[in-house]
């Protein structure tokens, strides 16, 4: 390694140029586009890759004028809060009951519970719509939107079993033991002293769960029958069907700013880290 | 006794729940129908063939596992260096970072894959390989550097200066004792981005050649585009090799924790 010399500080250098390449620069491309439209060459202020536009605000009045599009917001943040609920309904009790009993020595129990996230999602997804039809939900539409919750309940268990675990695990068991020594039935135990201690992990795994509900397409495609469009899945129309990338860029916004708002609302800017962790301890 | 008994029953019912659509198409896996739900009387390893023999499929398999092996490779080398470099950085420097990295993290996926398509584009090679890549590793690579960063805090920083004192230039005491301290981070890290690529179907679809065909994709069409269940039977061949392989993987793993955390133990 003769004449190649680098101090630690400039290792980072490759790393910063393609954040800013490909992570920066494209999200501020995202907001050109949602405030141009395409128009004729004479009437151009500039041209981006080889389009001549201008700007406008007619793509979000567009958006929002549509009460398709409202709809569709409505639904995917119903169906992702419904989710939500049912995923933590199913796996609290599954991960409290982990964390205490004996049997799950060396989590070999909580890992049959993680293994079929290994499995491909899509995959996955495709398995359950087999055995929705299986079992005969396929015979009328009314069933499409229960198909899918059941479907994102499916895919998102592991996700939410995890984090929910990880926090239960680590309560110590004093505090359980100190409440029933004065005399608190185990209901008061629960309600006052392990769900509160519990609650960053339900944090947790709500950021894990609620957004990628409200925008990932693929299960309500797989599974809902054509009756179930999501918000997620009309940026895809726009932009790889109907060729148009301002409507499409202009719904991406309006996503990112909800999204970044959520996060700088409820301080988990800072908390990523955290869930990553989370997600790494899947593997 | 009666909690134990009903924690118990509730833990194999979902269980049972979660590995029934599973169970299900391992079991058909075996059986020639058309369709799910209506035995043949043909059992084998017919399908298994038909997987062996549809080159279609075959090329998508390797395709996948190529692209996730490519990405995964680049996110390990880029965001290994970038965690180094940035953890060594000026505190603004290091945190901005950090904020950056964390963005396709928290970021709906549509959208980071219409950043992707859309600076692709601008660059002049929208939905070719290399901006197939480039999605992927943005993916994926915010998670090496968040499992490289722990272990560099973990990492006794005299270990480097007392290096660099022996007369070491820097680079080699990066690769002397830098990587082999940080080096379970990179492991895991390279691991997570493999099959976060491999899981991927969103980024993939908006940035891929259009005759490029991933396992997502695939499956996407012929389930999602197609009719009521599988028009390709010999997918549930390829779940099933999967599943398989994906036990098998797992046993070997914790088989291997579990002597590790023993051998230390006894230590």
């Amino acid at each position: 390694m003769n004449g190649l010399k680098f101090s630690r500080k400039q290792l980072g250098i490759p790393y910063a140029v393609f954040l800013i390449a490909f992570v920066v620069v494209p999200l501020l491309l995202i907001t050109l586009y949602a405030f141009t439209k395409k128009v004729p060459a004479d009437k151009a202020t500039f041209t981006i890759a080889g389009e001549s536009v201008s700007f406008a605000l007619s793509n979000f009045s567009d958006f929002f004028s549509k009460s398709a599009n409202i709809r569709v917001l409505f639904v995917s943040f119903g169906l992702a809060i419904i989710t939500t609920i049912v995923s933590l309904f199913i796996a609290y009790p599954v991960a409290y009951i982990l964390s205490k009993t004996k049997f799950n020595k060396g989590g070999v129990l909580l890992i049959l519970f993680i293994l079929p996230l290994w499995i491909n999602f899509v995959l996955r997804t495709a398995a359950m719509k087999e055995l929705l039809y299986f079992v005969g939900m396929y015979k009328s539409n009314s069933f499409s939107f229960i198909n899918t919750l059941i479907g994102m309940v499916y895919d998102y268990l592991p996700f939410v079993i995890m984090p929910l675990y990880s926090v239960l695990v680590k309560i110590d068991k004093s505090y359980a033991e100190a409440s029933a020594d004065l005399g608190a039935k185990p209901v008061t135990t629960f309600l006052s002293v392990t769900l509160p201690l519990s609650m960053p992990g339900i944090v947790s795994a709500i950021s894990m769960v609620l957004l990628p509900t409200t925008t990932s397409y693929v299960i309500s495609d797989t599974l809902g029958n054509g009756n179930v469009t999501i918000v997620g899945k009309i940026i895809e129309t726009q932009f790889l069907t109907m060729d148009n990338w301002h409507a499409g860029s202009t719904i991406a916004l309006v996503l990112l700013v909800i999204i970044f708002l959520s996060m700088f609302l409820s301080g988990k800017f800072t908390e990523a880290e955290d869930e990553s962790a989370g997600r790494a301890n899947l593997w | 006794m009666v909690k134990k008994i009903i924690g118990g029953s509730y833990i194999t019912l979902v269980l049972f729940l979660l590995y029934a659509p599973i169970l299900l198409l391992f079991v058909y896996s075996f059986n020639m129908s058309r369709e799910i739900g209506i035995w043949s009387p043909e059992w084998g390893f017919d399908l298994y063939y038909k997987l062996w023999s549809n080159t279609d499929l075959m090329e998508t398999v390797v395709n996948t596992i190529v692209l996730a092996l490519a990405a995964g490779f680049i996110s390990t080398v880029l965001g290994t260096m970038g965690a180094i470099g940035m953890f060594y950085s000026s505190r603004r420097v290091n945190r901005t970072m950090n904020e950056l990295t964390k963005i396709p993290i928290i970021n709906a996926e549509v959208v980071t894959a219409i950043s992707i398509a859309l600076i692709c584009t601008m660059f002049g090679f929208g939905r070719s390989y290399a901006s197939l890549l480039i999605g992927h590793v943005v993916l994926t690579v915010p998670f090496v550097v968040l499992s490289v960063i722990p272990k560099l805090k973990q990492m006794d920083n005299n270990l480097y200066e007392a290096v660099l004192d022996l007369g070491a230039t820097p680079t080699k005491a990066i690769f002397l004792i830098v990587i082999p301290e940080i080096l379970p981070g990179i492991i895991s890290g390279f691991l997570l981005a493999i099959n976060i690529s491999l899981d991927d179907y969103i980024i993939t679809s908006f940035t891929k050649p259009s005759t490029f065909k991933t396992i997502s994709t695939y499956v996407y069409d012929a389930y999602a585009k197609g009719g009521k269940s599988s028009s390709v039977p010999a997918l549930r061949a390829l779940f099933a090799i999967i599943f398989v392989v994906m036990i098998a993987y797992v046993v070997i793993h914790s088989f291997i924790q579990s002597r590790k955390s023993r051998l230390e133990g006894s230590r």
